[in-house]
C-alpha cells in the first residue's frame, strides 16, 4: 500500500500494538501529528519534551511494554536528552521518534536542527537517521525489538520532514534480522550447573538481584528459588519489589543507604549470587572492600557488565528468567540455618527507624502512611535524593512494576512525569509520586498534563525548603556550609546560613495556590495528626492532587556509607 | 600492551563515529584505527589497535560486542597475523644529499614517489618497526610531514577462522 513516510509510522506503530505516546508537536514533526491524530492511538501532549519522555519511561516501566515519546527537530529533540540517558542507564525499552530537517539541508545550520544522532549516540541502545521513506517499515519494527530485547533500552528515529512526507510502499515485515544483534537468552548448562555447585558448597550465601529480574519478568523464579533454598535475598534500589519486601528472607536494598543486615551479609557472606545486577558504585562502595571473602555468581544477558567492577567466578550470559528456571531445577534446601538465622538477626536489631522527636511532621512517616493506607498496593515514583531513599526504606515493595525510579542516572523531575506515564498505564491505580521540594520544580509545568488528561496522580511533596540530599552532605562532608541547598535563600539571609529557623522568610512557591492555577488539588499538611486524613482524601479523590506536607528540615537518611568507604562502614544516624 | 582487534560493522553512514565514540567515551586508549570495505560490500572491516591491560580489552570488546552495527570481532591479539602499515613521509633534501636518502630507502625496500627541489617523499610499507626504523633514519635530514595509515592485519593460513577470539562467549 502506498502512502507518505509519517503515515507509515502511524501504521508501524499500530501493528506495534503502540496504545499510547507521549509527545510535543513541532515544525519537521507535524505530518506525523497530523496522520495521529485521525488514529485511535491515545496521545499524551506534555509542556515540555524532557516530560513526554520521562512519562514514556514511566509507562514502560509500569506495564513492561516500550514507551513512545515523539518531538520535533533541534530544540524538540535536545529536550528528550535528560530523559533518554535516564532510560539508557536503567535500560528501559522506549523508542523515540524527533522529526529533521530535510535531507538536503542536514549539516546546514537550518532552523531547528540538531545532530541528535551525534548528540544522542552515547545515551541509546540504537538509532536510525531515515534517508529512505521505504525503510521505514524495517526501521520501525527493528527499533521496537531492539528496544524491548537483550538488555533493553531507548532506541532514537530520526525523521526528516522530506522523508516524512515522500511516498512509499507500506509493507511491514514480519521478523527482524539483524546481523549484529543476536541476544543470548539461555544460560550455558555448563555455567549454570557450575554456578549451583557453588551454591551447594557455600555456607554462607546471599543472593543480590536487581533491576534484570523485573525487566525479564523473574520474580516469580527468583522468589521460588531462594525460598526452595532458603538463601536470603537483597537487593538494589533498581530491583525493588523483583522480591517480596515483606518476606521474612529479604534483608532489604543494600548499598550507600542499605540496611544493616544487607551490607553486613555481602560483608561477611562467603558466596554472592548475583542476578540482574550490575554492581554499581552505589551499591557496593568501595570496591576493594567489597564482598571480601566471597565467591561471585553473576547472571546477566550483558556480558559487558560481567567483570567490569567486580571479578567473577562463574559468570552465566543469558536471561534472568529462563537462567532461574534452570537453576531452580537443581535448588535443593541448604543447609544453613545458623547463618540465616544470623542474618535474621541483625535484621531483628537493626530496624530502619526513625525518631518522632518533634513536633513536626517526618518525611520517614509520610511514606509509612502511604504505605499503611494503600495496603502496599500502589506504583510509586519517585524524584532523586532524600525523598527516593525514603520510599525506598519505609514502603515495602511486594510486587515488581511498583517502585519507579531513576537509579542509575539519578535524573531529579523523574517522578513526577513518569507517575503520569504509569497513571496513563493503568488508569484506575494509586500512583503516588514521592518529591522533594526542589524535584518537584524541575517538571512542575506537567501539573497542566496530569489535569487536562484526567490522571488522578497523587504527589506527596515532602517540603523541608533543602535540596535535602546535598544539604545532608554538606552536614557530613563539607562542615556544615549549607552553600546553595536552601531553596528559600534571599539576598536579606546571611550569606552563610546553617539555622533554619522562624525568622526564615516565607517559601516560594506557595504550592497550594500553585495547584489551583493549574485546577488539581492542592493541600498543606503541618501537623502529624493531619497527615493520614489528607493521604486518605487524595487516594480517593478522582483529581490530580498535591500533598504538600511541612517535614522537618534537617531530617537526615540513614543508615548511610560515606562515599569511598566500604559498605560494613554505616553510619547509623 | 597493544592489542589487535579486526571488527566486522555493517557498512553504514556513522558506523564509525559510533565506534570511536564509544571508545573515547569509556575512556578507552586507541593507538591506530585503520576502516575499509571487505570482499562484501555490506560490511566494512575495522582494525584497531587498542592499549590496556587484559581487563580493558575485554570491556573494549565486549562494549563494541553491544553496537548493533557491529557485527563480529576478532581478537588477533597473539594470533599468527600479516601485519602492515603505509607511511608517506616528506623528508627535506637539498640536491647534494639526495644520493644519502635513496641510499637508505633502498634498505627498507621504500620507493621514493615524488621528487621536488628541497624535498622528497618517501613510500613504505612493512610492519611497524620497519616503519618506525626508517622514520628514524629520516630524521636527520628534515622530516617535513609524515601520513600513516595505521596498522591492518590478516590473520595467516586458517588462523582466524579456527580460533579466531571471537569476542562472543
Amino acid at each position: 500500500m502506498r502512502m507518505p513516510g509519517a503515515k507509515m509510522v502511524v501504521e508501524a506503530l499500530k501493528r506495534e500494538g503502540v496504545e499510547v505516546v507521549f509527545g510535543y508537536p513541532g515544525g519537521t514533526i507535524m505530518p506525523f501529528f497530523d496522520f495521529l491524530h485521525r488514529e485511535d492511538i491515545r496521545m499524551i501532549l506534555n509542556r515540555h519534551e524532557q516530560g513526554a519522555v520521562h512519562a514514556a519511561d514511566g509507562y514502560a516501566r509500569a506495564s513492561g511494554r516500550v514507551g513512545v515519546a515523539v518531538s520535533t527537530s533541534g530544540p524538540g529533540a535536545t529536550n528528550l536528552v535528560t530523559g533518554i540517558a535516564t532510560a539508557n542507564m536503567d535500560s528501559i525499552p522506549l523508542v523515540l521518534i524527533t522529526g529533521q530537517v530535510p535531507v538536503d539541508m542536514i549539516g546546514n545550520d537550518a532552523f531547528q536542527e540538531a545532530d541528535i544522532i551525534g548528540i544522542s549516540r552515547p545515551i541509546t541502545k540504537h538509532s536510525y537517521l531515515v534517508r529512505d521513506v521505504e525503510d521505514i517499515p524495517r526501521i520501525v519494527k527493528e527499533a521496537f525489538h531492539i528496544a524491548r530485547t537483550g538488555r533493553p533500552g531507548p532506541v532514537l528515529i530520526d525523521l526528516p520532514k522530506d522523508v516524512s512526507v515522500a511516498e512509499g510502499d507500506f509493507t511491514y515485515p514480519e521478523e527482524v534480522n539483524i546481523r549484529g544483534y543476536k541476544p543470548i537468552l539461555n544460560g550455558n548448562s555448563q555455567a549454570i550447573k557450575r554456578a549451583m555447585d557453588f551454591v551447594r558448597r557455600s555456607k554462607k550465601p546471599v543472593i543480590y538481584a536487581g533491576g534484570g529480574i523485573i525487566t525479564s519478568g523473574a520474580s516469580e523464579e527468583l522468589t521460588a528459588f531462594a525460598r526452595k533454598t532458603g538463601i536470603p535475598v537483597t537487593l538494589t534500589l533498581m530491583g525493588l519489589g523483583a522480591f517480596p519486601g515483606t518476606d521474612p528472607l529479604f534483608l532489604g536494598m543494600l548499598g550507600m543507604h542499605g540496611t544493616v543486615a544487607a551490607n553486613q551479609a555481602v560483608s561477611e557472606c562467603d558466596l554472592i549470587i548475583a542476578v540482574g545486577a550490575r554492581f554499581d558504585d552505589r551499591a557496593t562502595g568501595r570496591l576493594s572492600k567489597f564482598a571480601p571473602k566471597a565467591k561471585v555468581v553473576h547472571v546477566d544477558i550483558d556480558p559487558a557488565v560481567i567483570s567490569k567492577n567486580v571479578l567473577v567466578d562463574v559468570p552465566v550470559v543469558g536471561d534472568a528468567r529462563e537462567v532461574l528456571q534452570e537453576m531452580l531445577k537443581l535448588a535443593e534446601p541448604l543447609p544453613i540455618d545458623s547463618w540465616r538465622e544470623e542474618l535474621m538477626a541483625w535484621k531483628r536489631e537493626n530496624p530502619l527507624t526513625y525518631r518522632q522527636d518533634c513536633p513536626v511532621i517526618k518525611p520517614q512517616y509520610v511514606v509509612e502512611k502511604i504505605y499503611e493506607l494503600t495496603g502496599g498496593d500502589a506504583i510509586i515514583t519517585t524524584e532523586v535524593g532524600q525523598n527516593q531513599m525514603w520510599a525506598a526504606h519505609y514502603f515495602l515493595y511486594d510486587r515488581p512494576r511498583t517502585f519507579l525510579s531513576s537509579g542509575g542516572l539519578g535524573t531529579m523531575g523523574y517522578g513526577f512525569p513518569a507517575a503520569i506515564g504509569a497513571q496513563a498505564a493503568f488508569p484506575d491505580r494509586v500512583v503516588f509520586d514521592i518529591a522533594g521540594d526542589g524535584s518537584i520544580q524541575m517538571k512542575i509545568q506537567e501539573l497542566a498534563t496530569a489535569v487536562l488528561n484526567e490522571l488522578p496522580v497523587n504527589i506527596a511533596i515532602l517540603n523541608n525548603g533543602y535540596l535535602g540530599m546535598v544539604r545532608q552532605w554538606q552536614e557530613f562532608f563539607f562542615d556544615k556550609a549549607y552553600a546553595f541547598s536552601c531553596l528559600g535563600q534571599r539576598p536579606s539571609c546571611p550569606r552563610h546560613c546553617n539555622t533554619p529557623n522562624e525568622e526564615c522568610p516565607p517559601y516560594i512557591p506557595d504550592f497550594v495556590k500553585l495547584s489551583e492555577a493549574y485546577g488539581a488539588m492542592g493541600v498543606r499538611v503541618e501537623h502529624p495528626e493531619d497527615v493520614e486524613g489528607a493521604l486518605r482524601e487524595a487516594i480517593q479523590s478522582p483529581r490530580t492532587f498535591i500533598l504538600e506536607f511541612l517535614v522537618s528540615r534537617e531530617e537526615n537518611v540513614f543508615p548511610m556509607v560515606s562515599p569511598g568507604a566500604g559498605i560494613n562502614e554505616i553510619m547509623i544516624g | 600492551m597493544d592489542y589487535t582487534l579486526s571488527v566486522l560493522v555493517e557498512n553504514h553512514p556513522g558506523v564509525l563515529s559510533r565506534i570511536s565514540g564509544l571508545l573515547s567515551g569509556r575512556g578507552f586508549n586507541i593507538r591506530s584505527i585503520a576502516a575499509g570495505e571487505t570482499e562484501d560490500p555490506s560490511i566494512t572491516r575495522i582494525i584497531m589497535v587498542v592499549s590496556g591491560d587484559d581487563r580493558i580489552i575485554d570491556q573494549v570488546k565486549k562494549q563494541l560486542d553491544r553496537l548493533v552495527d557491529v557485527i563480529r570481532i576478532i581478537d588477533l591479539t597473539g594470533i599468527p597475523s600479516v601485519d602492515r602499515e603505509l607511511a608517506l613521509v616528506k623528508v627535506s633534501s637539498s640536491v647534494s644529499r639526495r644520493a644519502e636518502v635513496f641510499q637508505i630507502v633502498d634498505v627498507f625496500r621504500a620507493k621514493v614517489v615524488d621528487i621536488a627541489h628541497k624535498s622528497l617523499t618517501v613510500e613504505v610499507t612493512g610492519e611497524l618497526e620497519k616503519v618506525e626504523a626508517l622514520i628514524e633514519m629520516l630524521r636527520p635530514f628534515g622530516i617535513r610531514e609524515i601520513v600513516r595509515t595505521g596498522k591492518i592485519s590478516m590473520g595467516r593460513g586458517e588462523a582466524v577462522a579456527e580460533k579466531g577470539g571471537e569476542s562472543r562467549a
